[in-house]
């Protein structure tokens, strides 16, 4: 598309690392030798997991964030700092709420020094094509999730980048506004009314993924690399229910649920083996919830991914550490884009509450290394409780300190519902007490 | 505005005393040493000052309550510059931080009171013999009463910016400077204006007892309501008090409904949040301006500095720019440099400090000191533990009820501002006719205008009671002892826990007035740390008033540290509603 646009090279990322400091002093990789390039006339989407490190690339690319090695260049110059020619839309809007829609579509021509006329002109023009006429005066507060983002994508655009980075837009946005945003976008696109030549967007969202870019860089966690790369080659607009565009989205799906040879110190997913491992947070509610409508009909034990995270309104990234959670605790099986059931699964589905919190107890001691653990450190001790220090600076040896703390109220959540053990909140301890 | 958002930053940022307060008690008060020590080197006594004598005459009064005004408003100008540049130093800068912070932490323990000797030192030294430094001293009395908490609120606000917005700014090619007026100050305008109108109600009192000051030989009398009702005092004129208070309320009312209320009215767009929220301040005054023409063009030249100031491409100081991310790890040697550094002054001022104060004072003097301290922290605690009994079930009463409250909270709120020392007098009156004990009955004064902020505090939390809790403590048959004990307080346990630091901080300072109280000649004292110092203050004895600063500086952080600071963490922690 767009062929009148010569293809040079809008970015240039070569072997780009990074990693940040972990607790322990060695440094966690996030972002392993990501090679990216984009020329003019393209969406490009990178797609992946949370934990990625796809977001964090935009930010190198966005000049906020400093690669730890390789290259990054804008238009043939090293990145340093937020490079010319770029502006960015965040997830969360990130409007100034104490102005105006109109003061903040100027504030970016503002930095650039451009006098009030045609700053006026400029701002106005960007309002009306992205359909914010008759708001200018309102103040961020006084709009709908929609509309701010709206706001967001004229103060980006207004500047007439030559690259537009896009944060997972619409993933705040609810789905029927998200909808409309998102063709009028592609609309603007297609009809060449954008001041922008390209677009990178970053999205967990396949099918958002698979509706609006040329090409997809699938990521892999952990660390953060560059797993596949998609081109699609449909025309648009494109239709969610062409056989085509769901045979690419359930491909991408398959894609992201199968698993690489299994990792001694995985971060994230079930691979790992030790304590190290990483625990979403995952209500034991849902889980029983999921495990329920799971065993019930249609699915009968086996679910289709795209299917079940559409009926369940659920984003794909959702049900990944639903379907991770479960399959780590040997309740369901992940592969291929399919959720389904073990016996003990099944089993579990129809018991009453009580069996149900034993057997999730069993479960958590034989498969959740660091719960086994804690566990076997409880009853050894005399007094039968532990700092929570203890284990969270064996924790902090794999991941994170953020990480830590998300895997210590996955286990605090756990250990609760099955009666393993005791949390005190005050005294951060782990005890065998019970209230009785 | 809601007083919750904002949480009391008397408490300071550190959970434990630890050695950086005493670096910044060290370092405080070799300063003051300094001060009095070449102060004294000049040996020039303070010069006799030209000054129009007070009159008793009420008409003099409007002049009177007019310079006062603008002593406080000069003063809280002083003071929100020095904040924007304060805040943005220990904010921007790392190593900065590391001293500015503990400082900020002692300087608001400090009794402002008691600076004020200094800072008349200091001031008449800078200009001998004219009236210019002793107004000089006064508002900068009111700007050390004023300064710290505003400092401290934008500090903090600056180190909350949103990430998101950050990213923003940066992306967009904002300068650090155009940065700090598009995002840093307007994100923390509530709090700053919110902390402003607490400096400001504090401030009446300050003013009030600094205009009218005696340090050794010299009286200060600088034309202004203080010292009007210091002349009264000394002319046991109790009409002119009368006068005098009457003339402050209507002062408080004017600056609270042509200045206050509309800047508050106005700020509410600052508000970092999300969605409009009901319930929305107004102002008459505000509402005047917006909708006159005539009015709102004097606020153009105003916007047009401010797009000005902001958009001039100043180059920032390197702690400002914003590198992408820090770039590898902070160099270890400027590091070691700078606590080299720091090491150093705090080892030479407290080499002056006890060079200074060996020659004078023995170690006996010390333990007395505290032997003071410990009384009147015992009047503190006693009368906040007072207050409390009344003004809590009277808050909770008023709170439950949205009408009543909505009429009496300005009332508290207003009470607060209200300078306590004017009525001092009257309550003076009473214990010479009397003949009551002074140790006990003086000891009131001290908490006469601070306890409002345990009234307003507990008002605004039973106002804020969710009504939901309250209808299920009602269908339970919750009542008596067990609906106080396990709904109510622990409700309003954070607001009230905020009010008596507040109060506790505030009564604290006006133990230095409150415990020596004159009625024309008769002079009463309640022995403590109050009266020890302001004696000293008279005698021109400074080694005794740095003595007795320090140590009252040390119970006070202790006090905060090791009582308030848990209590209001638990109330954070465990008692905080939604």
């Amino acid at each position: 598309m767009l062929d009148q646009v010569q293809r040079t090279n809008l970015l240039d990322i070569r072997s780009v690392c990074r990693s940040f400091p972990k607790g322990s002093g060695e440094d966690l990789l996030v972002l392993e030798k990501v090679d990216l390039t984009i020329h003019s006339g393209e969406i490009v989407g990178l797609l992946g997991r949370s934990g990625s490190g796809k977001s964090t690339l935009l930010r190198i690319i966005a000049g906020l964030v400093s690669p730890s090695s390789g290259e990054a260049k804008c238009r043939g110059e090293t990145i340093q700092g937020p490079p010319n020619g770029v502006a960015m839309v965040f997830q969360s809007f990130a409007l100034f709420p104490w102005l105006t829609v109109l003061q903040n579509v100027e504030l970016g021509l503002e930095a650039l020094g451009i006098d009030s006329a045609e700053r006026r002109t400029r701002a106005l023009a960007a309002i009306d094509l992205i359909g914010l006429d008759g708001f200018e005066s309102a103040y961020p507060k006084e709009l709908s999730g929609g509309m701010r983002q709206r706001v967001g994508f004229a103060r980006a655009l207004v500047v007439h980048p030559d690259l537009l980075l896009m944060d997972e837009p619409f993933s705040a946005l609810d789905v029927l506004t998200a909808e409309t945003l998102r063709t009028d976008l592609i609309d603007l696109w297609i009809e060449g009314r954008l001041p922008i030549k390209s677009v990178l967007m970053v999205t967990h969202n396949i099918e958002e993924a698979v509706l609006m870019c040329d090409r997809i860089l699938v990521f892999a966690s952990n660390p953060g690399r560059v797993a596949a790369e998609i081109k699609v080659e449909l025309p648009h607009p494109r239709n969610r229910l062409d056989p085509t565009f769901r045979q690419l989205v359930d491909s991408i799906y398959a894609r992201m649920t199968q698993r690489a040879e299994p990792r001694p110190l995985a971060i994230e997913g079930i691979q790992g083996t030790g304590v190290g491992m990483v625990l979403n947070h995952v209500s034991s509610n849902v889980l029983s919830g999921l495990i329920e409508t799971l065993a019930g009909p249609p699915y009968n034990g086996h679910a289709d991914l795209p299917v079940l995270a559409g009926s369940l309104q659920l984003e794909a990234d959702e049900i990944f550490h639903l379907g991770e959670a479960l399959q780590l605790l040997r309740f369901a099986q992940l592969s291929e884009g399919d959720l389904m059931l073990t016996e003990a699964g099944q089993r579990f589905a129809h018991l009453e509450t009580d069996a149900r919190k034993k057997l999730f107890a069993e479960h958590l001691i034989n498969y959740v290394p660091v719960i086994g653990l804690i566990r076997r450190v409880l009853d050894e001790r005399p007094s039968h409780s532990a700092p929570v220090a203890r284990f969270r600076n064996e924790l902090e040896d794999y991941m994170s300190e953020e990480y830590a703390d998300e895997t210590l109220k996955t286990i605090v959540s756990w250990g609760r519902y099955a009666e393993l053990f005791d949390y005190n909140e005050q005294a951060e301890s782990f005890s065998l007490e019970n209230p009785h | 505005m809601n007083l919750r958002e904002f949480s009391p930053p008397a408490l300071g940022q550190a959970l434990q005393p630890n050695i950086w307060d005493l670096v910044a008690l060290i370092l405080i008060t070799g300063a003051m040493v300094l001060i009095v020590y070449g102060g004294e080197q000049t040996a020039a006594p303070l010069s006799a000052l030209d000054v129009t004598p007070v009159t008793l005459d009420p008409a003099h009064l409007p002049a009177y309550a007019l310079r006062t005004t603008m002593r406080m408003l000069l003063a809280i100008v002083c003071s929100i510059i020095f904040t924007f540049i304060y805040a943005a130093l220990a904010a921007k800068s790392r190593r900065a931080e590391m001293v500015l912070i503990p400082l900020l932490d002692i300087l608001q323990s400090v009794p402002i009171l008691g600076f004020l000797t200094f800072t008349v030192v200091f001031f008449m030294n800078l200009f001998p013999g004219r009236v210019f430094g002793a107004e000089l001293a006064c508002v900068f009395a009111i700007f050390t009463s004023q300064a710290w908490n505003m400092t401290f609120s934008m500090y903090q606000s600056m180190r909350n910016v949103p990430k998101d917005l950050e990213e923003a700014s940066q992306s967009f090619h904002l300068s650090g400077w155009q940065r700090f007026w598009r995002l840093d100050v307007p994100f923390a305008m509530p709090g700053l204006i919110w902390n402003t109108m607490m400096s400001m109600s504090g401030g009446w009192f300050f003013v009030v007892a600094s205009e009218a000051i005696t340090v050794g030989k010299t009286t200060v009398t600088l034309p202004g309501i203080g010292s009007y009702v210091a002349l009264a005092i000394q002319q046991r004129n109790l009409p002119a008090i009368g006068y005098a208070i009457l003339t402050m309320l209507l002062v408080i009312i004017a600056y609270d409904q042509l200045l206050f209320r509309p800047v508050v009215a106005w700020a509410d767009k600052f508000r970092f949040e999300q969605t409009a929220s009901g319930n929305v301040p107004t102002s008459w005054m505000l509402d005047l301006f917006r909708r006159t023409r005539a009015l709102r063009s004097l606020s153009l030249p105003f916007e047009a500095l401010n797009k000005m100031i902001s958009n001039l491409h100043i180059v920032p100081p390197g702690a400002w720019k914003l590198a992408p991310e820090p770039q590898g790890q902070p160099s270890r040697i400027i590091d070691a440099l700078w606590l080299a550094l720091i090491v150093a002054i705090t080892g030479y001022a407290a080499w002056r400090i006890y060079e200074y104060l060996s020659t004078t004072l023995s170690p006996s003097d010390v333990f007395g000191a505290f032997g003071y301290g410990l009384l009147t922290l015992a009047r503190v605690f006693v009368l906040i533990a007072l207050a409390t009994m009344i003004w809590v079930p009277v808050g909770v009463w008023i709170g439950l009820r949205p009408k009543l409250a909505e009429r009496i909270q300005p009332l508290a709120q207003f009470l607060a501002a209200f300078p306590a020392n004017l009525a001092f007098p009257v309550f003076v009156v009473a214990i010479v006719r009397y003949r009551l004990n002074a140790d006990i009955w003086l000891s009131p004064l001290m908490i006469l205008g601070t306890q409002w902020y345990i009234l307003f505090n507990v008002i605004a939390g039973a106002s804020a009671f969710p009504t939901d809790l309250r209808e299920a403590a009602g269908s339970f048959h919750l009542k008596g002892w067990l609906w106080w004990v396990k709904v109510v307080l622990p409700g309003i346990f954070p607001y009230y826990i905020t009010g008596a630091i507040t109060a506790s901080g505030g009564s604290w300072n006006a133990s230095i007035v409150a415990e020596v109280a004159s009625w024309g000649n008769t002079h009463l004292t309640a022995s403590g740390l109050g009266a020890y110092i302001a004696t000293a203050t008279e005698n021109g004895d400074f080694p005794r008033v740095v003595l007795g600063i320090a140590v009252m500086c040390i119970l006070v952080t202790l006090f905060n540290r090791l009582v308030w600071r848990p209590l209001y963490a638990f109330g954070e922690r465990r008692l905080r509603l939604g």
